[in-house]
């Protein structure tokens, strides 16, 4: 028994390279490509409607990759990087938290406390300006969960 | 030694039910979480947020106002914890082929 698990299972340094390639089961991969648009749409609908509703932009962000990482499973790593190239991940996980701050910071250079959206330099009324205000650092919130839940996977996968 | 666990759940349980009798039941005006102004003669956060998280943003959701606006220090440091996350999986995990 020792001799037997010792020849099939590689080391644990080792990645296992039949979760690079494409799977061979025709099913998975027409079930996958059709449900993976739907958990991203789910998905922005989780995130717009966070005003309305239970939701936001964790949630949201983690619908999103969740759709990206059943494409990662089932169709292989190379296919599915034109969705998400793996080199873009962690730069757009930077970019999204940089949106959050940066948002806080033109509110804080144009006269207001940080994160006070009434002072950001849009015309709009002060009461919109924060509705519009939370809706866009959620979107850096989005972002950053989401390439961060990716990278994570890709980490893990090695490639 | 299974007795003595089941024996502990059970104790845990009857002690669990014992504090839950004493909790204010959902909605009660008196519990200290719905007052207006506390014990110590100041007022609540959470009452300043009930009345005025729509006037405020226009936003339905008040705990969307106060994630995203009241606390929005709070959150911008869980996305910076997320992005440091990923930045600590890739320093430790990713392998250069």
């Amino acid at each position: 028994m020792s001799a037997y698990r010792k020849e099939t299972t590689p080391p644990p340094y080792c990645i296992d390279e039949r979760m690079k390639i494409p799977t061979e089961s025709p099913v998975l991969h027409v079930a996958s490509r059709g449900i993976a648009p739907v958990i991203m749409l789910i998905g922005l609908y989780v995130f717009f409607h966070g005003h309305y509703s239970p939701g936001g932009g964790f949630q949201g962000g983690v619908l999103l990759a969740a759709g990206v990482l059943l494409l990662r499973m089932t169709l292989g790593v190379t296919q599915s990087q034109k969705l998400m190239p793996t080199t873009l991940t962690l730069k757009l996980s930077a970019v999204g938290a940089l949106i959050f701050a940066g948002t806080g910071l033109v509110a804080l250079l144009c006269g207001g406390n940080f994160l006070d959206y009434h002072f950001l330099p849009v015309w709009f009324e002060p009461v919109y300006l924060r509705y519009y205000g939370i809706l866009f650092i959620e979107v850096g919130v989005t972002i950053t969960v989401m390439t961060t839940l990716i990278a994570i996977y890709d980490d893990l996968l090695g490639c | 030694m299974k007795a003595l666990q089941y024996l502990s759940l059970a104790a845990f349980l009857a002690i669990l039910f014992a504090v839950m009798v004493d909790l204010p039941p959902r909605g009660d005006l008196q519990a200290p979480a719905q007052k207006v102004v506390n014990e110590a003669g100041t007022p609540v956060a959470g009452t300043y947020y009930i009345q005025n998280a729509y006037k405020d943003a226009k936003t339905p959701n008040m705990v969307t106002v106060i994630l995203a606006d009241y606390r929005g220090f709070d959150t911008m440091g869980e996305t910076i914890v997320v992005f440091t996350g990923g930045l600590a999986c890739f320093f430790l995990l990713r392998r250069r082929p």
